[in-house]
């Protein structure tokens, strides 16, 4: 793993007043991660983005992008980054080239034709280059969201929620869009989303964030692959299976029993071994149902949040 | 970075509807008071000289261009305002209620430099406007009515020579800068406070609307105020149609005017630059 920062966050917080927003918040993003930043809504995502941004200052803590004090050296570090800070919003009155053309040269990227219209094809857009956004849905504008945010060639890329309000084809094209610039272009991409699943298939490390605070971070595979599952096993004669399993390495592993249904905390190899015990045993067995500690978590909290 | 900037916020401002809403109405307007003054203009010309004619006997053209430009002026000079701030309180509202904000802000410039260019984009438009009056009620006036003496009406009758009018118009409508300047500074700095036009045109309008009614009330607890109140400034253009011009009024109302700009333009810059860019 490359160990150089892109991004370091210590203490992070934001107060509005008496909300708390974001909460001593720590985090760090190595180059070439594709970091997912999770959470369920209202858990301070957005304004932990706003606050990378600069759209908002912190009230505390500090944020060091490219090694460099975010507030000292704004200009040199925006240059880098390439945003779509929730929905990607523009001037509607103009078309999707000329968007593009206008954010392209504040940002000091190659804003000739070339340019321009590569970008709008990596997106799938180049058919409208001529067309005003006003007439575009919602997946285009987040497609030419995710264009302009490419088009000065940045370093750091920084999406918060692309994929919120896309068709599952269109977040699919995102979610390969994001893997071809991290893996063929090198990117870095810090990535915020609500969606377990999303994260899973395209970050390597991440971060779980509820109420403003950390929850878990590390990699993907430590925190949704771990050695150990939560198994549910659906039996019919639960006294039955609860006796046989006390004679047992797996008592160690039990963690309660509920009608029909024990649960236990097994490595990922023995979860085959005691169906087969139960079976064995004259049990009929109607369900196996293996879940993750952290996916149960996140479904709670983001439960709890609605 | 900053000519670009300028450019760029000139781009916008000429690409949406509102910005023709001023050169539509005072295309549409001053029209209407030339045909009208062209049909009753002897009426208000013998109005102004009722009192004269028993002493002087007048000749030549006096319902001429120069005339109708100085009555449109000082008809417009109100409304004008108006649709100044409709651009004005658009500058920076309009990107926060089109979400561009987050995009422009995010951009690798620094907030003091959007600032800046997007009140230099909006007194471009302010003088392009003004330039646009200045064509349509001076230019073609005098293509409709011709050139003659200038009446005008004041504290006291003056009559200037046709040869004695022009640099008059250009001096005033160049303290006309001035005062639609500090009016758009107005709406600008509303603009800032705010994420919709709609409460900066109101609040810029409420604003000069009160401040107009203070200066007209002949109540002596206001008399303290009135020399503070930028609307009394405004009107200091008619300075240039008096004989002698009185330059040192007219120079006072102008540094006053401003500092009003400078100072209005600071604070809104300040504001935005500490702003939480929260839409």
């Amino acid at each position: 793993m490359n160990t150089e920062k892109i991004i370091e966050v210590k203490g992070l917080t934001k107060k509005y007043k008496n909300l708390v927003a974001v909460d001593n918040l720590d985090l760090n993003v190595y180059r070439g991660d594709v970091f997912g930043f999770l959470g369920p809504n209202g858990a301070g995502k957005s304004t932990t983005i706003r606050m990378l941004l600069t759209l908002i200052k912190p009230t505390s803590g500090y944020i060091k992008i490219f090694g460099k004090p975010l507030q000292k050296s704004r200009i040199e570090i925006l240059k880098k980054i390439g945003a779509i800070v929730e929905k990607p919003d523009f001037y509607l009155y103009l078309t999707a080239y000329k968007n593009l053309e206008v954010l392209g040269k504040i940002s000091g990227g190659d804003t000739s034709k070339k340019n321009i219209m590569k970008m709008l094809e990596l997106v799938g857009l180049e058919k409208r280059y001529n067309s005003k956004v006003k007439t575009f849905s919602h997946g285009m504008k987040q497609r030419l969201g995710i264009a302009q945010a490419l088009l000065h060639d940045p370093e750091l890329i920084i999406l918060d929620e692309p994929t919120t309000g896309l068709d599952p084809q269109g977040m699919k094209e995102i979610r390969d869009l994001i893997l071809y610039l991290s893996k063929e272009k090198k990117k870095t991409v810090f990535l915020s989303s609500h969606i377990l699943h999303e994260v899973e298939m395209i970050a390597n490390r991440m971060i779980i964030i509820n109420k403003g605070t950390t929850q878990v971070e590390g990699t993907v595979d430590e925190l949704l692959n771990p050695d150990k599952l939560r198994v549910t096993f659906e039996v019919n004669d639960i006294s039955k299976a609860f006796e046989i399993v006390k004679l047992t390495k797996w008592n160690e592993s039990f963690v309660m029993k509920e009608k029909n249904q024990l649960v236990f905390n097994l490595p990922k190899n023995e979860t085959s071994e005691l169906n087969k015990y139960f079976v064995e045993n004259g049990l009929d067995v109607s369900a196996v149902i293996p879940t993750r500690s952290l996916e149960d978590y996140f479904l709670k909290i983001t439960e709890t949040s609605k | 970075m900053i000519l670009k900037l300028i450019l760029i916020e000139l781009g916008k401002i000429f690409r949406k509807l509102r910005t023709y809403i001023g050169f539509i109405a005072i295309g549409v307007l001053v029209p209407v008071v030339q045909i009208s003054l062209y049909f009753t203009g002897e009426g208000y010309v013998d109005f102004a000289t009722r009192n004269l004619k028993d002493s002087f006997i007048f000749v030549g053209n006096l319902l001429n261009g120069y005339l109708i430009a100085y009555l449109i002026l000082q008809a417009l000079f109100i409304h004008i305002p108006f649709l100044i701030v409709l651009v004005g309180s658009d500058l920076l509202a309009g990107e926060a209620t089109s979400g561009t904000y987050r995009m422009l802000v995010t951009r690798p410039v620094s907030r003091i430099s959007i600032s800046i260019s997007k009140f230099v984009a909006g007194f471009i438009y302010t003088n392009i406007l003004l330039l646009w009056l200045l064509i349509i009620s001076l230019f073609v006036s005098i293509i409709i009515f011709g050139t003659g003496e200038l009446i005008v009406l004041r504290d006291k009758v003056y009559i200037f020579a046709s040869d004695d009018i022009l640099w008059r118009f250009f001096l005033a409508y160049g303290f006309a800068v001035l005062s639609m300047t500090t009016v758009l500074a107005l709406s600008y700095l509303f603009s800032s406070m705010v994420e919709n036009a709609i409460g900066p045109i109101v609040a810029s309008m409420a604003v000069m609307i009160v401040f107009i009614i203070i200066s007209a009330l002949p109540i002596d607890i206001l008399e303290p105020f009135r020399p503070y109140l930028f609307t009394n400034h405004m009107i200091k253009w008619r300075e240039f149609f008096g004989d002698p011009v009185n330059y040192s009024e007219a120079i006072n109302s102008a540094l006053i005017l401003l500092l009003h700009i400078i100072g209005l333009f600071l604070i809104t810059t300040f504001i935005f630059n500490r702003k939480d860019i929260l839409s």
